[in-house]
């Protein structure tokens, strides 16, 4: 759903950003020259090899990270120059992040992992509420130790949607999980996208995962290779790994 | 080289400065406790060579008057090894510029030009010649203070008749280490001096030719002390003996062991905490340095290393850090020690300074601090070397958590997450709470412990000189007066009013405990000098029995009620039978009191005094010294302000800088425990926190869960030392206690306030240097770190 296809603006823009990363003489490009959209109710998959840009440009889209140049957008407002006190209220009230190795707070049971989040959310919903979404209704209480991979990956994207964010941006949500697992934490994803509307990134460098977004963003050395759009989107069940 | 010694070096090149920060925590601990037993040691062989090499007497006895010949019979006694007989007798001297009078001990030389026992060490100019009766050696101390050296000429007082004197000599005495006259609380050089006198010049002024008046004795290997001391006492009697005594009556010997007992006290009281708390801090950060290189311990298990082969590596590692440590820590001990003992030399006026610190505190202190370092090492090798090794290579899996008490409590309050974390963090690793807990009560027990000097000094100068004694100035005859010479004193210049008393020697006898004191007869409605009872308040004196400051109502154990036998040493002599019928409260003495009238009328006399206490108008004081310089039937006067003032000046010197030593080393305590806690929290928790960041929490509410749990430890500790510092207080209080000295044991709010706020504000301190890191931290490559 492009924003031909949607009708709404984009709500994450970039123009022409870009990422050097210095350590000692060397300079390494992560990033050069990112034009790209994001828009609402869409989910779009990021490809690419390893080293290709995709986590920079991710973090950059979530405001944990700041571009070397270029600018960037939140709906009209300008992110580009915003400090980092401004940059964690922007993270905080609009997006939400799941990444590969879940960042629970392991003292935390998973309803706890989500309510410290609600706690300083602008206008949740009740962590019950969220961990159900994800189908975790029966774990509220568990410690992320007693949770299997899968679990605390579910745990995550709960904890990611309960403050309703327009954005969810996930990094490798399945990269540590086995096939029929991934499949549980895709449905997740998918199920929260419907019933929410929140705009969805997604990195995976496995390409079958592609078949579940509206779009496909290829990445390159830095580069956006190319964009393909999928005509109708494949539910996680269908796909395999 | 092998390649594992060659990682170790590069590994300590990186983590050099936190290896060395390591070392010095320990190294603190064991300089203390270097330096203190180091000095205390030290002063006791230097004290121990001088009484040797310098022969001081064992037995010391008064007497009015006997004739040379009872000496020989004295040596007689079994168990008695040397015996010299002297003359000695105080003497007033007149010095050029000075407005009141000195006062003087005056010793006798013997012929032979050097005395038996008690041998003086000439540190200028020579001893007074045999037939020279105007030569006149000088105790050091007053001849520095008054700016006398040997030609110079001064004038005394020798028994009521004005004799001039050349100075040929400056000597000091093992015998009058420590100066103090009657009725001094401290040395005053100034105004308090020893004479050596040929034994002619001596005699002839006391009118004691071939008599002596003064005698002292050592005693042979074995010898029964008190069995020699009776026998003296019973030959002494019919010429006047007032009650030989040994070594632990010896003025000058019992300040000086009041101050080796003082020292001892600083030595074990509180450097044994500083090297407990310096070993378990070294442990615990030794332990999580060992615990951060797990993945690389999986390594070498992985490819073929033995588990005693890692241990052995990383035990280097922390033998090196620990030597560094103890060798630091020994150096600067030996360093300061020396400095301090070379200090105490000085003040002491020993002749030479033996510095023995001793092999026992080196290798106790030594084998502590590298126990700590090697365990804390190893505890965390053999828990990385369990592991399989693809287990230990790969990241520490999440520590598991339990649902428990916790739990339905935060529910109940309603805490937010955040603090649940802190909560659970500390039920989750008692241990580490623990030693945080340990070490901030220690250094609140430390704080209020070296304040409570304070308080204790603060308690003793109110009752000393605002409740106890409000007299302006005391005067000491030169012989008992009829108790009419209270009128005579009315009519000094400036003085307002007059108390007279009579101080008598006397040996209080319980049954096998005995004490040599003064009893002060002294009049019941007293109200310049007064008596307090146990709670500092004005004691109405008894109209009959004895009044026994409490210190010495305890070394006779009697209580009010119990008799006790009073044995009379001055004229008229006699033994009586009498009631202890008060325990009064007095910090500084032993002394006995009892009602004048009732105590002349036990003694069948005329009532006398030979002390005056005096309220003086300041004003006049220039007057009155004038006219008790004239006087020769005054023996002393003494100025109250100038007490005070020595005793303040003396306490200001030793007391504040030992103070600020360990006030600064217990906040030491604090950065160290805090620091360190918040910086290990910090690295393993680093990845936590930033995904705190990462959902949005703000800088201040992440640092909140780093430091409120460093911080509600600091809190819950504090009671706890509250408790540590009190029970220290105790025992510091215990080993300061000496027969003149009692400490009371009082810790007031203000002391208890200031080393909790002291300790707050330092823990706050470290934490904030911990936050300014955690604000740093970048939150992208903290997240990536965990793949």
């Amino acid at each position: 759903m492009s924003e031909e296809a949607s009708g709404h603006p984009a709500i994450l823009r970039t123009a022409a950003v870009t990422k050097v990363y210095r350590t000692g003489a060397v300079a390494v490009h992560a990033l050069r020259g990112i034009d790209f959209a994001l828009y609402p109710h869409e989910v779009v998959a990021l490809l690419g090899a390893s080293g290709s840009g995709k986590s920079t440009l991710l973090n950059i889209l979530g405001g944990l990270d700041r571009p070397t140049s270029g600018r960037i957008f939140f709906r009209d407002r300008e992110l580009t120059n915003l400090d980092d006190e401004e940059l964690t209220e922007f993270r905080r009230a609009h997006v939400g992040f799941v990444f590969q190795f879940y960042n629970l707070v392991p003292s935390l049971t998973a309803r706890e992992n989500v309510a410290l989040v609600t706690e300083v959310a602008e206008n949740p919903m009740r962590p019950e509420e969220a961990l159900e979404q994800v189908g975790l209704s029966a774990r509220l209480d568990h410690f992320p130790s007693e949770l299997s991979g899968g679990e605390q990956q579910r745990v995550s994207i709960a904890r990611a949607i309960a403050k309703r964010p327009e954005i969810l941006l996930c990094d490798e949500p399945t990269g540590a999980l086995d096939s029929t697992t991934g499949v549980t934490v895709l449905d997740a994803l998918i199920e929260v996208n419907r019933n929410l509307g929140t705009a969805t990134a997604l990195i995976t460098h496995n390409v079958e995962i592609r078949r579940i977004a509206d779009r496909v963003v290829y990445m390159a050395d830095g580069r956006i290779t190319r964009v393909e759009e999928n005509e109708a989107r494949v539910a996680p069940s269908e796909v395999s790994w | 080289m092998r390649m594992l010694d060659r990682k170790l070096l590069r590994d300590l090149r990186q983590i050099w400065v936190q290896c060395l920060a390591i070392a010095l925590v320990l190294g603190c601990g064991i300089m203390v406790l270097i330096l203190a037993t180091g000095t205390q040691r030290s002063l006791e062989a230097t004290r121990a060579a001088y009484y040797e090499q310098n022969r001081f007497a064992d037995v010391f006895a008064t007497l009015t008057r006997a004739p040379r010949s009872l000496l020989a019979e004295i040596a007689r006694l079994d168990g008695v090894a040397r015996v010299e007989g002297r003359v000695v007798f105080t003497a007033m001297i007149d010095l050029e510029g000075k407005p009141e009078p000195a006062a003087a001990i005056v010793i006798s030389v013997p012929p032979s030009g050097e005395p038996v026992l008690n041998v003086p060490v000439v540190r200028l100019g020579r001893m007074p010649r045999p037939d020279h009766l105007e030569e006149v050696a000088v105790s050091e101390a007053f001849a520095e203070a008054n700016g006398l050296r040997p030609g110079d000429s001064f004038r005394a007082v020798l028994n009521g008749q004005m004799r001039p004197l050349r100075v040929v000599g400056l000597v000091i005495s093992p015998e009058y280490i420590y100066t103090v006259g009657s009725g001094a609380i401290e040395p005053d050089d100034e105004n308090f001096g020893i004479l050596w006198l040929s034994e002619r010049a001596a005699a002839s002024a006391k009118d004691l030719s071939g008599a002596f008046n003064d005698l002292t004795l050592t005693l042979a290997r074995g010898a029964d002390e008190r069995a020699v001391i009776a026998g003296v006492d019973r030959l002494l009697a019919p010429y006047g003996g007032t009650g030989a005594y040994g070594r632990d009556r010896q003025p000058s010997n019992v300040f000086i062991e009041g101050e080796l007992k003082q020292l001892g006290a600083m030595a074990t009281v509180l450097p044994p905490i500083f090297l407990a708390v310096s070993a378990v801090l070294v442990n615990m950060v030794l332990g999580r340095l060992v615990a951060l290189d797990r993945g690389q311990i999986g390594l070498f298990k992985a490819v073929g290393y033995k588990t005693r082969a890692i241990s052995a590596h990383y035990t280097k590692m922390t033998v090196g850090i620990g030597l560094v440590g103890i060798l630091l820590g020994w150096a600067f001990g030996w360093w300061l020690g020396h400095g301090l003992t070379e200090i105490y030399t000085r003040y002491f006026r020993f002749p030479s300074l033996l510095y023995r610190p001793g092999a026992a505190p080196m290798a106790i202190s030594g084998l502590l601090g590298m126990a700590a370092a090697v365990f804390g090492g190893l505890r965390a090798v053999r828990s990385a070397t369990r592991l399989p090794p693809a287990v230990a290579m790969s990241p520490a899996a999440p520590p598991v958590y339990h649902r428990g008490w916790l739990d339905r409590l935060g529910g109940r309050l309603r805490f937010r997450q955040t603090t649940m974390m802190i909560l659970r963090s500390l039920v989750r690793w008692p241990g580490r709470a623990a030693v945080t807990l340990f070490g901030v009560s220690g250094s609140v027990a430390v704080l209020v412990t070296s304040f409570f000097t304070f308080d204790a000094i603060d308690l003793i100068l109110d009752e000393l000189f605002e409740r106890a004694n409000r007299q302006d100035a005391t005067v000491t005859l030169a012989h008992p007066v009829n108790a009419r010479a209270e009128l005579d004193a009315l009519a000094l210049p400036g003085v307002m009013a007059v108390e007279g008393l009579y101080a008598a020697p006397v040996r209080l006898v319980n049954g096998t405990r005995s004490r040599l004191v003064s009893l002060q007869a002294r009049a019941p409605d007293a109200r310049l000098s007064r008596l307090l009872d146990a709670d500092g308040e004005a004691l109405q004196m008894p109209t009959a029995g004895l009044a026994l400051a409490a210190g010495l109502a305890d070394a006779l154990a009697v209580e009010p009620g119990d008799r006790i036998r009073v044995d009379l040493l001055s004229a008229p002599r006699g033994t009586w039978e009498i009631p202890v019928s008060a325990v009064i409260r007095q910090s500084l003495g032993q002394d006995a009191y009892m009602n004048r009238d009732a105590f002349f009328q036990l003694i069948g006399e005329a009532p006398q005094v030979n002390m005056l206490h005096l309220a003086i108008d300041r004003n006049r004081l220039p007057e009155l010294q004038a006219k008790v310089q004239e006087t020769p039937t005054i023996a002393r006067f003494t100025l109250w302000s100038e007490i005070r003032r020595q005793f303040e000046e003396t306490l200001d010197e030793s007391l504040a800088t030992m103070t600020v030593i360990f006030a600064s080393l217990g906040m030491l305590i604090t950065i160290g425990v805090v620091y360190n806690a918040a910086r290990i929290q910090l690295a393993e928790r680093a990845y936590e926190l930033a995904s705190l960041r990462v959902l949005g929490f703000r800088r201040s509410e992440v640092a909140y869960v780093l430091m409120a749990e460093q911080m509600l430890l600091t809190l819950a500790a504090i009671p706890a030392g509250w408790l540590f510092g009190y029970g220290f207080c105790m025992l510091m209080a215990e080993g300061f206690s000496t027969e003149v000295v009692t400490i009371p044991v009082v810790v007031t709010r203000r002391t208890y306030a200031v080393a909790t706020l002291i300790v707050i504000l330092t823990a706050l301190a470290s934490v904030l240097v911990v936050r300014r890191r955690l604000d740093r931290i970048d939150i992208v490559h903290s997240l990536k770190q965990k793949e």
